[in-house]
């Protein structure tokens, strides 16, 4: 029996409001279903379960605002069957929070927002933490479990393919991942990617449910208006990261005329609604230059932890006011195509606060690109707890020194800031290097 | 391709010794029987007869002194193929091959090379009991200065010695006393053969059976009973035991991502171990499964058939060894 909890979609995550659940108890759920719909300061987000079993016990309410990590259902392995009844009982609901000041007033607000306090989660879990035999052997289990055995060669052609090695089954000695399961895995993978663009094509169509489009006008929570909350939400999010991550800014311009050649000639013999936006090329070339600088691509969590996938937050303005940052996932794995396909998915999504948990809360390296008419450059403040962030400025035309001339090109100012925790100028440098180089070659990306 | 003979393993080494015997003059065999006995295993019965004493040369059982004296003569210009019946009694002239034979070159500074062929017959005979039947390549194959042969096939018991003689350091030659009645077919005019490279018995893409000696013969017919259960095999015959081909066996890991290591000799500190490190230290990341080892079980060889037949790795064993590695 495994809790799933209320998940964090980032460092400025506190708490959640469940709007709905969209299972219910006996559903089979498999990894990556959407458990239930969650009210956050950015937004309605689906929420996805990563582990997969049998929805066995709602564990909150509907309209319950619990904070991240609370226990919000109970999901039992495939194949066995409900807990004793006795047993579901003692499962303890979010209680009452009055002792919170701030929390108080959401109250007053609201009828249904409860918030379990600290001591009583704690009280909780000693209680089903009590000693049994059956929690102390799943306990070794799960250590065992932490460290994945792996053979050398599947480990490089998993690296090599940025494949998440969590959730293989290794068929080889002692449950051992070997190649034919990495291969396997990415066969898995990639059929699923071509579902979720099939997916994804067929949601286009529909026009989204006049219902849905209602809600997401609803305030966040109760009281505070979306622009609001959103804007907590960045305050939050960005006052951690001046607080704690040391940032060293790198500065490097690139000559852009080939990609903005390239990019015409390409859009020239496309549909209007399959054009390319510069953004693309940046999004494609900062995943390519990834290869040279891996220590970028990282979280800063107990100290550096590399991330094999390359999920590229890209930041998004709302009009109201305020920014959200969804992934565009494995962009080095995806073509340009692709990307584009992702953008013009994500952006409309981001802009109506409608974005999937994944989407928030698993991007690795941040890209903020200015567009047209902008500021020259852009120096970015990390996303904790990412540990580097790369700003494109506008493409300008400046003056340019070449082979003892000068000229007039296009060139866009790229900035890196870096978690100096993590990494040194010469990492970032060696990036942009290769960032560089990577736009002088649109025709490779 | 040319025309294909039969032969047994015994009269292919006999063929090597009677072409190096009429080839040069410089040539002599020397052993404990090799003259009017025709040798402990009658590998040179006839030569005598046909080469006279000068040639094939009886010696007094002191393997001390005979060895010593073949690594002076080789010092003084001829080129002596010294037989050591076998390796079991490769422990009384130990000495003289390793304080002598293979140091000489680097202690004159490069100045003398000693280009002594030593024979040996190897591994277990059949019901020889514990002191007759010694597995001992890896002590000489540990010994810098000695290029150390395993003949696994009757080509190389052809030619083998050939190439040995024209080589200016020592050679130790292993002969295996187990294979001398098998039959095999070689090419008519089969003739020297290299020594210096690992050789591809079988092609395979599944696994590399890492082998040397009597395991070739095993590995091949247990790569063949592989492959009726759809298992491709790959048979690597190791030959040079020092210095190793050690692309050979990397570039067949490389290819297949697993190694069963085949041998003899007892288990411990063996060539496989060799092998084995060296896999690890240059082929790790194209692994997919633990290398593996079979090698003899660490005891005094039994006398009783069915023990002596437990004692060593037997083609069922490899059969075995490589399902559990392929189908854990």
């Amino acid at each position: 029996m495994t809790d799933f909890k209320m998940p964090s979609l980032g460092a400025d995550m506190e708490a959640g409001t469940l709007v709905e659940w969209r299972k219910k108890p006996g559903d089979l759920l498999q990894p990556g279903d959407i458990i239930a719909e969650v009210d956050t300061q950015k937004g309605l987000i689906e929420i996805e379960v990563f582990e997969g079993g049998i929805l066995d016990k709602y564990l909150i309410e509907v309209g319950d605002k619990v904070p991240v990590g609370t226990p919000m259902a109970s999901l039992r392995p495939e194949g066995t069957t409900g807990v004793p009844a006795k047993e579901v009982k003692e499962q303890v609901h979010p209680i009452q929070e009055k002792e919170k000041p701030e929390e108080a007033q959401a109250t007053e607000h609201s009828e249904k927002v409860n918030i379990p306090s600290k001591e009583k989660l704690s009280e909780e879990k000693s209680f089903k933490d009590k000693p049994s035999e059956e929690t102390s052997s799943e306990e070794k289990l799960s250590e065992e479990k932490h460290r994945i055995k792996i053979s050398p060669l599947a480990r490089t052609i998993a690296e090599k393919n940025r494949l998440d090695l969590s959730g293989i089954t290794g068929t080889g000695e002692g449950g051992a991942i070997i190649k034919a399961d990495v291969e396997k895995a990415m066969a898995a993978k990639k059929e699923e990617k071509h579902e979720e663009t099939l997916e994804k094509k067929i949601e286009e169509q529909v026009p989204e449910r006049p219902v849905k489009e209602q809600k997401t006008t609803e305030p966040a929570a109760a009281g505070i208006s979306p622009q609001e909350s959103i804007r907590k939400a960045v305050a939050a999010a960005m006052s951690l990261s001046n607080r704690e991550i040391p940032h060293y800014y790198l500065e490097k311009r690139i000559d852009m005329l080939k990609a903005l050649t390239w990019l015409k000639e390409t859009n020239q013999q496309r549909e209007i609604s399959a054009r390319l936006m510069p953004a693309v090329l940046f999004i494609k070339a900062v995943a390519k230059a990834i290869d040279s600088a891996p220590a970028l691509n990282a979280v800063w969590e107990n100290g550096l932890q590399l991330k094999n996938e390359i999920n590229i937050g890209f930041v998004v303005s709302l009009r109201s006011g305020g920014i959200l940052v969804p992934a565009i996932k494995n962009a080095d794995l995806k073509s340009t195509d692709e990307i584009m396909i992702s953008l013009n998915d994500i952006i409309p999504r981001a802009r109506a606060m409608r974005l999937r948990s994944s989407e928030l809360s698993e991007s690795t390296i941040t890209l903020t690109s200015l567009g047209e008419n902008g500021a020259d450059k852009v120096f970015g403040v990390i996303y904790p707890p990412q540990v580097a962030i790369v700003g494109f400025g506008s493409i300008i035309d400046e003056p340019v020194v070449q082979k003892g001339m000068l000229a007039f090109r296009p060139v866009v100012h790229v900035t890196l800031a870096g978690d100096h925790r993590a990494t040194d100028g010469l990492t970032g440098s060696r990036f942009l290097e290769a960032l560089n180089n990577h736009l002088q070659n649109p025709e490779t990306l | 391709m040319s025309e294909m003979i039969k032969i047994t393993y015994r009269e292919a080494l006999k063929a090597g010794i009677r072409e190096a015997l009429t080839n040069d003059e410089r040539v002599f065999l020397m052993g404990e029987d090799v003259g009017r006995y025709g040798g402990a295993f009658a590998v040179s019965k006839g030569l005598l007869q046909e080469f006279g004493e000068d040639r094939v040369m009886d010696v007094p059982l002191s393997e001390s002194g005979f060895v010593g004296a073949g690594i002076g003569a080789s010092l003084a210009g001829m080129k002596p193929i010294v037989e050591v019946m076998t390796v079991n009694f490769g422990l009384l002239p130990m000495d003289q091959i390793v304080n002598n034979a293979a140091t000489m070159l680097h202690m004159s500074g490069g100045q003398i090379n000693v280009p002594v062929v030593i024979r040996m017959s190897c591994g277990i005979g059949k019901q020889l009991a514990a002191q007759h039947s010694h597995s001992w390549e890896p002590l000489f194959a540990h010994i810098p200065g000695l290029v150390v042969l395993s003949v696994g096939t009757h080509e190389d018991a052809r030619g083998m010695l050939h190439t040995a003689l024209e080589h200016p350091d020592p050679v130790i030659i292993f002969e295996y006393t187990s294979m001398l009645n098998r039959e095999a077919e070689i090419p008519a005019d089969a003739g020297p053969m290299d020594i210096s490279l690992a050789k591809v018995r079988r092609e395979g893409k599944d696994i590399s059976i890492i082998t040397y000696g009597i395991g070739v013969h095993k590995s091949m017919e247990a790569a063949e009973k592989l492959a009726e259960q759809g298992i491709d095999a790959e048979v690597i015959d190791l030959r040079v035991l020092r210095p190793l081909d050690e692309k050979c066996f990397l570039e067949s890991v490389v290819k297949t991502h697993r190694a069963l290591l085949v041998e003899e000799a007892w288990g411990s500190i063996n060539v496989s171990s060799e092998v084995s490190a060296r896999i690890m230290e240059k082929a790790f990341f194209d692994l997919d499964a633990p290398v593996k080892r079979l090698g003899g079980v660490e005891v005094p060889i039994p006398y009783p058939l069915h023990l002596e037949n437990a004692s060593v790795p037997q083609v069922d064993d490899i059969v075995n060894a490589v399902i559990k590695i392929l189908r854990p």
